[in-house]
């Protein structure tokens, strides 16, 4: 059995009073295991900051619970949590040194002084910093900002490292160099990682598990397989990746497409006889030639590695197959050619609304 | 050229002119205040040769070597003081959202920059004269009081702007490395608003050094400072000991200012 290191139990958080009451989370419940890598995941103000903040202690919850371990630390100041944040600003602290300021947790719990350097000295070399010790923040890079804001966030060894969107002040390049190294820090030092991010291709890339997230409160929780191949609904569809949408009628043994084509379903258990429901399929999922589907090719577009087909079916609805670009760039597909297509067997997923 | 050529004053007619004689009233008297320092003839006019007699006669004069006292005495007091105080009224009133109340708080705290000197001397000149004739003390604690009282708006405004200025997540930083809130204050918040303390600390100082009108309302016999002594001066006959102890006095100012400029620029 997994150990928890986090959990929210119908955590919400309200600001303002009155008339200009804003509820930033929504009764989240959310378990956190010890160890992982896990990201919350969503669109601009749907709260992740928010709950970041609770569980640093940097605000308390207008009702719920948020527990570390087993303890319940709702009330609990912030400099009190075995929890480190690493800001989205950074936050370094100006009038200090590098070295200073990736001490400065471990000085301010008393720590001696002998102790402090040592530690310092092997965070400096943990982020391969150790030629800037004696440097001021704003004298460093934005990269290198970044790092001294992870050592020092890690210095304490906290149980639990929050995250708030520290990649996203930074270029492509170096945003994906980061990505590695945090990567390799987490499973360096063990410690749970608790990271924020807009960007789904991070989200996909660095998680063990993934929360997405929607106006305060948390739609779906899983691996970044099952979130991408299996999202619950519309929404987490379209956030996570590109998908095509397809509505139909559910029947014995499939969902019968407006084209009078029955197609399989994976979760339709749930789904009642005759309903409408709408269907999900990733891009990649879509096998042209030698299907049971027919349409017309609308459009191919050349994307490098890959090329898009926009297949239009009969009903006018649009499919979107991603394919491999072969070795001369020509698919061989070109528009008005009717072809056949159909769905890679348990790819076609039902979304609730 | 003549395109994207945005409104600019130094291009008005008559800017250069105007600029210069600004210049010229603001400086010109200075200079040849110093120059007429060292003005060998008992007259401030009249130019008699080169010395530093002047200078000398002051440096002797006990009347002036206890007034110079007196002033640096309350001054730094008065200083310190208000500094202090400042401090913790910036500290109120920056370390949160706007409140209500706010710009009240503001007039309050800033009250000496907008009643005209005068008012409060006379009113102070009033208050403390029927203390003193309750308690029969007349030392040199109403001046210092007094001091510190108006010296409070110059010391507040440098250090709540340098407090506007800072990331309030600096704070929420510390706390979350376990520093309690006394601790954030001692290692993150003083040694950030120092500069500005230092800032205040200095206005201050120069204030209370320079004030005449407060003073010279609420001093006791013989209470004496540089400024009312130099008042005292020139109704008799003046000579150029004036002169003198004005140019110290400017030097010790542009002095105080240099060495806060270099510690400010070792800061940053
Ligand atoms: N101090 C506050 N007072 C009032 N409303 C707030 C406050 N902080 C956040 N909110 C509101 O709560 C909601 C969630 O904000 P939060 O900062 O958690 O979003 P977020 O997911 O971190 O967004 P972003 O990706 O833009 O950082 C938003 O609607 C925001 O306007
Ligand atoms: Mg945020």
């Amino acid at each position: 059995m997994t150990e928890a290191a986090v959990e929210a139990r119908s955590a919400r958080k309200e600001y303002g009073a009155g008339d200009k009451k804003v509820r930033a989370l929504n009764d989240v419940s959310l378990v956190i295991n010890k160890g992982e890598f896990f990201t919350l995941l969503g669109p601009s103000g749907c709260g992740k900051t928010t709950l970041l903040r609770l569980i640093a202690g940097f605000e308390s919850p207008t009702s719920g619970m948020i527990l570390l371990g087993a303890r319940d630390i709702s009330t609990m100041a912030p400099y009190d949590r075995p929890v480190n944040t690493v800001f989205q600003s950074y936050a370094l602290f100006p009038h200090l040194s590098v070295a200073d300021n990736i001490g400065f947790g471990l000085a301010m719990q008393g720590t001696p002084k002998a102790q402090v350097d040592a530690r310092v000295a092997e965070m400096l070399a943990l982020v391969k910093l150790e030629a800037f010790s004696e440097r001021r923040p704003q004298q460093l890079s934005g990269g290198q900002q970044q790092r001294v804001a992870l050592a020092r966030a890690l210095a304490p060894e906290p149980e639990v490292l929050l995250l708030d969107e520290p990649l996203s002040a930074l270029d492509l390049k170096l945003r994906k160099e980061m990505q590695l190294e945090l990567k390799r820090l987490q499973s360096e030092t063990g410690i749970t990682f608790v990271f924020v991010t807009h960007d789904q291709e991070e989200a996909l890339t660095m998680s063990d598990r993934i929360g997405v997230m929607r106006d305060g409160s948390i739609l779906q929780i899983g691996g970044p397989r099952e979130i991408y191949n299996k999202p619950v609904n519309r929404f987490v569809a379209d956030f996570i990746g590109e998908t095509n949408v397809l509505t139909g009628t559910v029947e014995t043994g499939g969902v019968r497409l407006p084209t009078g084509d029955v197609i399989a379903v994976d979760n339709l258990d749930a789904a009642a006889q005759g309903s409408k429901v709408s269907l999900a399929v990733r891009p990649e999922q879509v096998r042209i030639g030698d299907g049971a589907l027919s349409a017309r090719v609308a459009e191919t577009v050349y994307f490098g590695t890959d090329t898009h087909c926009h297949l239009r079916m009969s009903d006018d609805t649009e499919v979107v197959a991603r394919m491999q670009s072969p070795p001369s760039g020509d698919t061989g597909l070109h528009e008005g050619q009717q072809v056949s297509f159909d769905f890679v067997p348990g790819a076609v997923r039902v979304l609730e609304d | 050229m003549a395109r994207n050529k945005s409104f600019s004053v130094t291009t008005l007619p008559g800017f250069t002119a105007i600029a210069l004689t600004t210049f010229v009233l603001l400086y010109a008297p200075i200079v040849t205040m110093v120059i007429y320092s060292f003005n060998d003839s008992e007259s401030v006019a009249l130019w008699g040769g080169f010395s530093i007699r002047w200078y000398v006669e002051a440096w002797d004069n006990t009347q002036v070597q206890q007034a110079t006292v007196r002033s640096l005495v309350i001054a730094v007091s008065a200083a310190f003081i208000s500094t202090t105080v400042a401090t913790m009224a910036a500290l109120g009133t920056t370390r949160r959202g706007r409140f209500k109340g706010q710009t009240l708080i503001y007039v309050m705290i800033n009250q000496p920059l907008m009643v005209p000197e005068i008012v409060t001397a006379v009113a102070l000149l009033i208050f403390f004269a029927s203390i003193k004739v309750a308690t029969g003390y007349t030392g040199l604690a109403y001046l210092i009081l007094a001091h510190s009282a108006f010296c409070v708006p110059f010391a507040y405004l440098p250090i709540r702007a340098r407090l506007e200025g800072m990331d309030l997540a600096l704070e929420t930083a510390a706390a979350d490395l376990y520093a309690r809130p006394w601790q954030t204050f001692r290692h993150v918040t003083l040694p950030l608003m120092m500069p500005g303390i230092a800032a205040g600390a200095m206005l201050a100082f120069v204030i209370s050094l320079d004030d005449v009108i407060i003073t010279e309302f609420v001093k006791s016999a013989g209470q004496d400072t540089l400024p009312t002594y130099m008042l005292g001066q020139l109704r008799r006959a003046v000579t150029p000991e004036v002169n003198a102890i004005s140019t110290a006095l400017l030097a010790l100012t542009v002095l105080l200012l240099t060495a806060f400029f270099i510690l400010n620029r070792k800061r940053d």
